[in-house]
């Protein structure tokens, strides 16, 4: 039985460890492998005999400090990865530096990790690093987090003590979105809680350290967002030739017509190639593959080859959240060189708008011309050549780049806000243009005293989504507006009735809801959608398609825990979703990715359904002012 | 996609990154299972060529079949082969064999330096090695494109950023930079994907009559056999999957003190 293998043993996960140094995350690693007998054999008494040798107590720590100068120090320098494995999955363990000096080990540590855990001692707190790690992990695009808190044998295992550093954390993760999976009270120097729970914490009745880790999910590829094919080179080896490249989102296949941007320029897959592979007319996100043309056109390494249907947003200008680890500061009007997918352009900064203390999260108030090492920053980037490149929030692989400064890569970043107005300048056909009829939008909204809008509630099956969608739509009626719910039930009994519940489909039936949702606030209406919706990269082409249709969109995160949700479970699904019946049941065997930056958070734990929709009408008509007349017509 | 797969494809991005990045690039070549593994995995990268010259950095202590080995598959596969060694130091009789010299220093002189004359004969700028992370302490430590100055000296506290698949390719004049495609493979990926592939592995890895494979090949002299009966890849594979000890345990020179392997690597050994 033992020998049989199966897929998910040979899945891997890469865990990175991180923290403030000194709160034990080496020592946690040392103690993780020797906890599930990982140990190389004569690992621990050569460790013991090195110490014994040096004088100095045994530390479980130089097990992943392979470096004299990280021995000597007790310190570790750089970031190093070591392998081990439960009976679930294989793991990559990545030990991140903690010291500030070190930020960029520690960066480069966490951007290959899939997952994390971050550590913080119960006897120091919460500390600068702590704030800065879980900030860092936020830009990386690291979603999955456990927070260990360590050393509790030093706080007498005491519980106020852990739920304070909970307390305290949790708050700091909130204000930059990120949503813990859990926190765990650990000592790493005993193995209190790490693979099995300890009694010296009979209160904590959470996941041990390896049953959190067997939790994390990983991140499936990105095959179902729209075709990213960057051109890494052209060859000419043989009579063939070659243009090769690593598909970076969607899929294509033999006879899809590829477009090359910048330039535009169009040819037909011919076909795929690979040496010593089956050979497959398609391939997909992840794939190093290489394709020749039906039509000989010029292509060269930069270009990035999607399909006609959505294509890159192209531009010279961009705004995007930058981390500096340069040895000089990142100047205005200085000259660098971005690196985005195998574009690489000269670039320099425009404006600097924010930056950000990344370990309290306070702003420097005063104009920055420069960003210092270990900075976080709000800027803008204008290019010498336009770059093609996503939203960081659409396809995460196309919208994040590094900045080199003199030779060294110095700064990395994601992209943020970004238009596709090449959408609108490049209809599904030349054929079709879009008619514009003679009543305008300011006529529909004096007659009707308001503009249309679209009010986007995101949120878990069970939130309270369309119970706000309906006394909302009461609401505004009573008060003499035009108002509609479009309910995602409601439209696969027509419009969507041909959509199943695959990611493909569930991405498609999405962006019908936005574009009908379109129609109808163009048509005057306000528009309140209630959709799970629950990828970001879904809910940003749905604010996609309403700025390119100039429609004001409210995006709405009806914050409800899980918990709650499946005690309510109006419709019985999370039951049904837990008994195997329904699969990829968001919340259960789907994720949920919270909204990154809603334009409004309801917390319907905490407050009535009446609440919630007073909340929203004083946003709506105060903030938002959709019912303003004060306009031109 | 598997696991193999996964790797498979990030090691071909990097070979095509190195290939795109480097105008004298080289590939360093064992004969061992890692860098045939590499050597497989560029033919896979450019569509079944090769197109940079293979180093090997000849001892004149390396097991004598391993020579054959190299030879037959530098025909059968139509490889460019450049050979380098330290002549001074074999024509003075400075080595450990002759009792001349220390295990580390006779690497250090053998291997580090001869590598070294042949980097500099060919003024190559880039150079691909097979070392892997789950080797050794310090070779967890590496990056896919790590930086070497002028001395070839690897400044191990101060290594590049590397994120996202962006490496560092610019580099000052004189100074080369190391590319590591395996760098994130185990030593079990590497005998998986050879089963995989049905590629070719030279038989010393396979247990002979006494019951003896070599694990790890080097030179002769500093270089041991482990007790076992795998006689085939699946069945090395099994032995990998229940054992506890590492793999350069038959490695007699990164014994002679804590740091020798760190020592030989900072300043310039594979």
């Amino acid at each position: 039985m033992e020998t049989s293998l199966t897929a998910s043993q040979d899945e891997q996960l890469k865990i990175v460890i991180v923290g403030h140094v000194d709160h034990g995350k080496s020592t946690f690693v040392g103690r993780l492998f020797y906890d599930t007998g990982s140990l190389p054999e004569g690992k621990y008494e050569q460790l013991v005999a090195i110490a014994q040798r040096r004088g100095v107590p045994f530390e479980f720590a130089n097990l992943m400090d392979g470096l004299q100068a990280e021995r000597d120090q007790n310190i570790t320098i750089d970031t190093a990865q070591i392998w081990f494995r439960t009976p679930k999955r294989q793991y990559v363990i990545i030990d991140a530096p903690g010291h500030k000096e070190f930020l960029k080990n520690m960066i480069t540590g966490a951007a290959h990790a899939d997952a994390s855990l971050l550590l913080i001692d119960a006897n120091e707190g919460v500390q600068e690093q702590s704030r800065r790690h879980g900030y860092l992990l936020h830009l990386l695009g690291i979603q999955q987090v456990v927070v260990l808190v360590n050393k509790m044998d030093l706080k007498n295992h005491d519980e106020s003590v852990f739920r304070s550093i909970e307390t305290e954390y949790r708050a700091f993760l909130k204000q930059i979105h990120v949503e813990p999976k859990t926190f765990i009270p650990i000592s790493a120097k005993n193995g209190d809680n790490i693979a099995s729970h300890s009694s010296n914490m009979p209160w904590h009745k959470g996941a041990t350290v390896l049953q959190a880790l067997d939790e994390f999910k990983v991140p499936p590829l990105p095959t179902h967002l729209s075709l990213r094919f960057p051109i890494q080179d052209v060859y000419r080896f043989d009579h063939r030739r070659i243009l090769a490249g690593r598909i970076e989102s969607g899929s294509l296949k033999v006879g899809d017509r590829l477009y090359f941007w910048p330039s535009g320029k169009s040819s037909v897959v011919n076909t795929i190639e690979r040496w010593n592979a089956p050979s497959s007319l398609v391939a997909g996100a992840g794939e190093s593959i290489g394709v020749t043309l039906a039509e000989q056109i010029f292509v060269e390494r930069g270009q990035v080859a999607c399909l006609e249907s959505s294509p890159p947003c192209m531009t010279r200008e961009f705004s995007a959240n930058v981390f500096w680890m340069g040895r000089t500061p990142l100047q205005i009007g200085k000259k660098y060189k971005i690196k985005l997918t195998t574009q690489e352009i000269e670039c320099e900064v425009k404006s600097i708008e924010k930056v950000i203390d990344a370990s309290t999260l306070s702003e420097t108030k005063e104009k920055r011309e420069h960003v210092a090492r270990n900075d976080v920053a709000e800027l803008t980037l204008r290019a010498r050549l336009p770059l093609a490149l996503d939203d960081h929030m659409r396809i995460a692989e196309t919208g994040r780049f590094v900045i080199v400064d003199d030779r060294e890569v110095s700064g990395g970043g994601i992209t943020t806000h970004i238009l596709y107005e090449t959408r609108v300048a490049q209809p599904v056909s030349e054929n079709i243009t879009w008619l514009q009829t003679e009543v305008s939008v300011s006529e529909r909204a004096s007659r009707n005293s308001h503009y249309g809008a679209v009010i986007w509630l995101t949120g878990l099956s069970g939130s309270g989504k369309s119970t706000i969608a309906t006394s909302l739509e009461r609401e505004l009626f009573n008060r003499g507006m035009q108002a509609y719910v479009l309910d995602g039930d409601n439209l696969r009994y027509g419009l969507n009735a041909n959509l199943g519940f695959s990611p493909e489909d569930r991405s498609e039936n999405i962006r019908r809801a936005a574009e009908v949702a379109k129609l109808f606030a163009d048509a005057g209406f306000i528009v309140i959608t209630s959709l799970i919706s629950p990828f970001r990269s879904d809910r940003a082409r749905a604010r996609e398609i309403m700025t390119e249709g100039q429609v004001r969109f409210y995006e709405i995160h009806i914050d409800c825990p899980l918990e709650t949700c499946e005690k309510r479970d109006p419709k019985k699904l999370y039951a049904k979703a837990r008994a195997g019946e329904i699969k990829g049941f968001t919340g259960i065997s789907s994720p949920y990715e919270v909204p990154e930056k809603p334009d409004l958070v309801l917390h319907t734990a905490q407050e009535t359904a009446s609440e919630s929709v007073a909340g929203i009408l004083d946003y709506l008509l105060q903030t938002a002012r959709i019912s303003d007349t004060d306009y031109e017509i | 996609m598997n696991h193999l797969d996964i790797l498979e494809n990030q090691s071909i991005f990097i070979l095509r990154e190195a290939f795109n990045k480097f105008e004298n690039l080289a590939m360093l070549w064992s004969i061992g299972k890692d860098s045939t593994v590499l050597l497989w995995l560029a033919r896979k990268a450019f569509f079944g060529h090769v197109p940079f010259p293979l180093v090997h950095v000849d001892t004149t202590y390396k097991i004598a079949s391993m020579i054959e080995y190299r030879d037959q598959l530098v025909k059968e596969w139509n490889l460019q082969l450049v050979v380098g060694k330290n002549e001074r130091v074999l024509r003075e009789g400075q080595t450990f064999p002759q009792g001349k010299a220390t295990r580390v220093e006779c690497c250090g002189m053998l291997k580090k330096d001869g590598l070294k004359e042949v980097l500099e004969k060919h003024k190559f700028t880039g150079v691909i090695v097979g070392v892997r992370r789950d080797e050794d302490p310090t070779r967890a430590k590496e990056r896919y494109f790590s930086p070497r100055d002028k001395n070839m000296e690897w400044n191990v506290t101060d290594q590049p950023p590397e994120l996202w698949d962006q490496f560092k390719t610019d580099f000052e004049p004189g100074t080369h930079i190391r590319i590591h495609p395996l760098l994130h493979w185990t030593e079990l990926n590497v005998w998986e994907y050879i089963e995989r592939e049905k590629m070719p592995v030279i038989p010393l890895y396979f247990a002979n009559e006494k019951g003896e494979r070599y694990r790890s090949l080097g030179c002769a002299p500093c270089t041991f056999p482990i007790k076992s009966h795998a006689r085939t890849v699946p069945e090395i594979i099994a032995e990998l999957r229940q054992t506890n000890t590492s793999e350069r345990s038959g490695r007699a020179q990164d014994k002679e003190s804590e740091d020798a392997f760190e020592k030989l690597r900072r300043d310039g050994y594979m």
